[in-house]
């Protein structure tokens, strides 16, 4: 019987897991997918976000700051990219001042510290690249850049150093109760739990609407956040993205928002964590959850709006394309809690941006809410570990500092992402870290490799070949993302029946 | 570095058929302090993946495959003693050209050179740089990746193959693939013409009846793990798609041939002056870049058709280095000498500049056109004079033209100012 069952091994999960481990109790997280990261997480703006969005007084705008917060002072022990590049709303019309000013009150009476408004002067001296359309601007210096796989990551790999379980592959086909515990089958295994933790992104809401069901109205709750017994829908809100080369990293400083008006909203650009310049999103509601293709209208959407704030976004840079589903609610709140009449279910659902920014925060709540519900206590000191060792990143090691690790470990030396400048020792680093990375994309979100201008062109057969070693994989089991996904489907000439030899089952041809 | 500098004569960046036959040039012109880098463990770069023949007619008179005709370099490379260190890949290359490298068996090393050869070759644009819509799953691969897995791994990356762009690679892939059991759909190119040489569509395509879509683009991508299909449609003359022209094609792989890219990002950060037009560096008849002592020859300085001319051009390159070395390694003048126009119809030349009076008794100028040409002239203008008037058949932008420049001629011309290379209808 665990203590803790999260479904979702995204950022929020991750998180909770993270968060649970502090205490004394065991923790499982089950995941549909092959890998953590690989939803609503994994394919967003990378923002973290100051905070002036949201409206005060919702579980959203609290989190969000104390996220934005978090997030910079785990980075030193979770040791994950995080930049305070900070992050500028642009307003192109005098007509819309009055926007800009009610962002900055609302941001004010969330909390975040340090904003301003800037005039067209400041702004261009800080975005030489800025439309000439622009006539000032809020200046959040809190606002910044997060490498979302690599929070992921960490916060997965420092659960599970702390004692968390990870299963994947695991997609959840019941839950039941079982006396005054749940009953959760999860890839076709029946695991028992006191408490489950929904933190199911898009699917957020089926689990939800589960729970309804198991809710008898009767029970007595422990937790002081609840959730109403209510039907909940999430839909999916699609984002298309552009990705350009690291070549148009600097065309911009800071995180460029464009102040909707009107006529709509912008879409942002930003630097990333990775030295590329992102640009995007869209936001299209779209019936299919799985449904993270580009379109054609998409990605002409996000061409046309780029240069409403930036001016001659050099889109002929772009190295990839690639879209996100955001767990959008009408309510457009995080529903977080316990789930009336169903003690020991519990929500984390509806979890749209500022979704990655607020995850330490989210992590630290419901984390604390499961632990009051169950009486956890907290572990004794030093069985805790908060850190969790980094992995090396060759583009910001000095000549020096390289040379060293090579004495340390020649695969240092040996380059195979020759794009982001990946070499050999950092992907056999995270092959045997826990959760084990067993894909090209997996390898890719813990190291970045293929993530560049050739987008794995050369790197792929390469990583391949690592994976195989290290695994102890056939060629043939080796995949993008997991079952289904696989990259080689056999060897030359393995279906031509050679003239005069017996094929088998078969006669000579 | 804490480490010291080494010192060398030349410094040759790549060990591919540009780097291999500018190191043997550079040796054989009387500069015996070369040194290869190559981040591969073997020399012959990507030719060593090239196992189909038609390599060398040019230079040898023969059909070689791609490693073949490799190991011809390689052994005129090794009877030299060349020296080279593989498994060694360059991370930058300062202006006073300082080279740095990383290798397994040395760690970081730092080697001033008296001359620096870029011969980084060029790299496929990938699927993302298309912007194709649809799903990102298993199976789209560019028709390079997809060489390397089956000819060097022995590995099939699919079985029912739609292949996106005429390019070179998809080609002689679209023959490759069939050979090793998979079926061809067709092959789709948005442009009216064949990106490939036109021997490529006859051997790779026609003759195993592989149809050949011109002015066609895949449109969507289906599959969320593996490819399950691709949808085509045609394009009109902006190169939008054509609704209602769609045609599904259900398939687990989608190969890519869309253009290759000089591998410039060593170059950008030295600071060499780049070409919008080729992405390579802007050189001079010795083809030098607007930095002195940093040559450029192969694909990094413009992607080539066939390699005999990469072979050639990285020759006069290895040369020239070896010239500038053993005459002190003087800093250039200020001027870079008369600039090379190219217009109508012709996108670029190679070089960009001649320096009249350093320039041999002929240049070869390189160019490529831009679409597809019949029975025009290819004309070179010296300031408003027509020196030059020369009649083709058919010309494409698949294939490399060139046209000879003697030195007598420009040098009788008292102040050029510009040699002008066109295309003229008479």
């Amino acid at each position: 019987m665990y203590d803790v069952i999260i479904i979702g091994a995204g950022v929020s999960g991750c998180a909770i897991a993270r968060e649970l481990t502090r205490y004394d109790c065991s923790v499982c997280v089950v995941e549909r997918e092959e890998d953590v990261c690989c939803g609503t997480s994994k394919a967003n703006s990378a923002i973290v976000h100051a905070g002036f969005d949201a409206q005060p007084g919702t579980l959203m705008g609290r989190l969000n700051v104390e996220g934005n917060r978090l997030m910079y002072e785990w980075a030193k022990d979770l040791n994950f990219a995080v930049l305070p590049v900070g992050s500028l709303v642009v307003c192109v019309n005098d007509a819309d001042r009055p926007g800009l000013q009610a962002l900055l009150e609302r941001g004010v009476a969330n909390g975040v510290p340090d904003l301003r408004i800037i005039e067209r002067d400041e702004l261009l001296e800080m975005e030489p690249n800025i439309s000439d359309e622009a006539v000032a601007a809020l200046w959040a210096p809190t606002g910044g850049i997060v490498d979302p796989f690599g929070l992921t990551v960490a916060l997965a790999e420092n659960a599970a150093a702390n004692g968390a379980e990870f299963r994947f592959n695991a997609p959840v086909s019941a839950i039941e109760r079982a006396g005054k515990a749940w009953q959760v089958t999860a890839g076709g295994e029946t695991l028992l739990t006191r408490t489950v933790i929904n933190a199911a992104g898009v699917y957020a809401d089926e689990l939800h609407n589960r729970f309804v069901e198991l809710s008898t109205g009767s029970d007595t709750l422990q937790a002081s956040m609840t959730v109403a017994a209510e039907p909940l829908s999430i839909v999916a809100r699609k984002g298309e993205y552009y990705l350009l080369d690291t070549t148009a990293g600097r065309h911009v400083r800071h995180t460029v928002f464009m102040l909707p008006t009107a006529m709509g909203k912008g879409v942002l650009v930003s630097p990333t964590v990775h030295g590329n310049l992102i640009v995007g999103p869209t936001a299209t509601d779209v019936d299919d959850k799985e449904g993270t293709n580009t379109t054609p209208a998409g990605l002409a959407e996000v061409a046309s709006k780029s240069s409403l704030t930036v001016k001659n976004v050099p889109l002929r840079e772009v190295i990839t394309t690639f879209a996100g589903l955001r767990a959008h609610q009408a309510a457009h709140d995080f529903v977080i809690g316990e789930m009336e009449g169903a003690p020991g279910l519990f929500d984390c659902a509806a979890i749209e941006s500022p979704g990655l920014t607020s995850a330490p925060a989210i992590g630290v709540m419901v984390s604390g809410l499961v632990a009051d519900a169950l009486g956890l206590s907290a572990k004794p000191d030093g069985a805790f570990d908060p850190t969790r060792p980094g992995v090396v990143n060759l583009v910001m090691t000095s000549f020096d500092e390289w040379d060293e690790l090579c004495q340390q470990d020649p695969a240092f030396g040996n380059i195979i992402c020759r794009c982001c400048r990946v070499s050999e020792a950092q992907i056999v680093d995270v092959i045997h870290r826990m959760p084990q990375p067993r894909s090209l994309d997996a390898i890719k979100r813990r190291t970045g490799a293929t993530m560049g201008r050739c987008q794995g062109g050369f790197c792929t057969p390469k990583i391949m070949e690592i994976l195989e070693r290290e695994l102890g994989m056939a060629p043939e089991e080796v995949t993008k993302r997991g079952p289904g996904s696989e990259l080689v489907v056999g060897h030359n000439k393995d279906r031509i029946a050679t003239p005069g030899v017996r094929q088998e089952g078969g006669e000579a041809r | 570095m804490s480490k010291t500098i080494e010192q060398r004569a030349i410094v040759v960046v790549g060990g591919g058929p540009a780097g291999l036959a500018a190191a043997i040039a550079a040796h054989e012109a009387g500069q015996t302090d070369v040194l290869i880098l190559e981040r591969d463990t073997q020399l012959g770069g990507i030719l060593n993946q090239c196992i189909h023949n038609g390599f060398g007619l040019h230079t040898f008179k023969e059909e070689l495959t791609g490693p073949e005709y490799a190991a011809r370099y390689e052994q005129r490379a090794d009877e030299l003693g060349i020296e080279r260190r593989l498994g060694t890949m360059v991370l930058d290359i300062s202006e006073d050209r300082v080279v740095t490298a990383v290798s397994a068996t040395e760690g970081i090393t730092q080697i001033k050179a008296g001359a620096v050869i870029l011969a980084m070759g060029c790299r496929e644009r990938p699927r993302g740089a298309l912007a194709t819509p649809g799903y990102r799953p298993a199976g789209v691969y560019s028709a390079g990746t997809a060489q390397r897995l089956v000819n060097i791994e022995g590995q099939l990356p699919g079985r029912e193959v739609v292949i996106l762009g005429s390019g070179d690679i998809g080609l002689i892939m679209a023959r490759r693939m069939t050979l090793e059991g998979a079926h061809v759909a067709c092959v789709s190119e948005i442009m009216p013409y064949s990106g490939g040489l036109k021997r490529n569509i006859v051997q790779c395509l026609d003759d195993f009846g592989i149809p050949l879509l011109l002015s066609h683009t895949v449109v969507d991508i289906e599959g969320r793990d593996r490819v399950e299909a691709v949808t085509i449609a045609e394009v009109d003359d902006k190169l939008r798609p054509i609704p209602g022209t769609e045609v599904r094609y259900p398939c687990d792989t989608l190969m890519l041939s869309v253009g290759l890219l000089p591998e410039n990002e060593l170059s950008r950060e030295a600071g060499v002056e780049l070409s919008p037009v080729t992405r390579g560096p802007v050189v001079d008849q010795s083809l030098q870049t607007s930095i002195p002592g940093i040559f450029a020859c192969g694909n990094v300085l413009h992607v080539h058709d066939l390699v005999d001319f990469v072979s050639q051009e990285a020759a006069a390159a290895g040369a020239n280095a070896a010239r500038y070395v053993s005459s002190g390694c003087k800093e250039g003048s200020d001027s870079r000498g008369v600039p090379v126009s190219a217009e109508s119809g012709v996108r670029y030349t190679v070089p960009s500049f001649v320096d009249v009076d350093a320039m041999d008794d002929t240049l070869t100028v390189r160019f490529r056109v831009a679409n597809e040409y019949r029975n025009r002239y290819v004309s070179v203008y010296l300031d408003g004079e027509r020196i030059q008037h020369r009649k083709k058949r058919v010309m494409a932008p698949g294939e490399m033209e060139q046209v000879t420049l003697k030195k007598a001629d420009l040098a009788a011309r008292k102040g050029l100012a510009k040699i002008t290379v066109k295309l003229e209808e008479e």
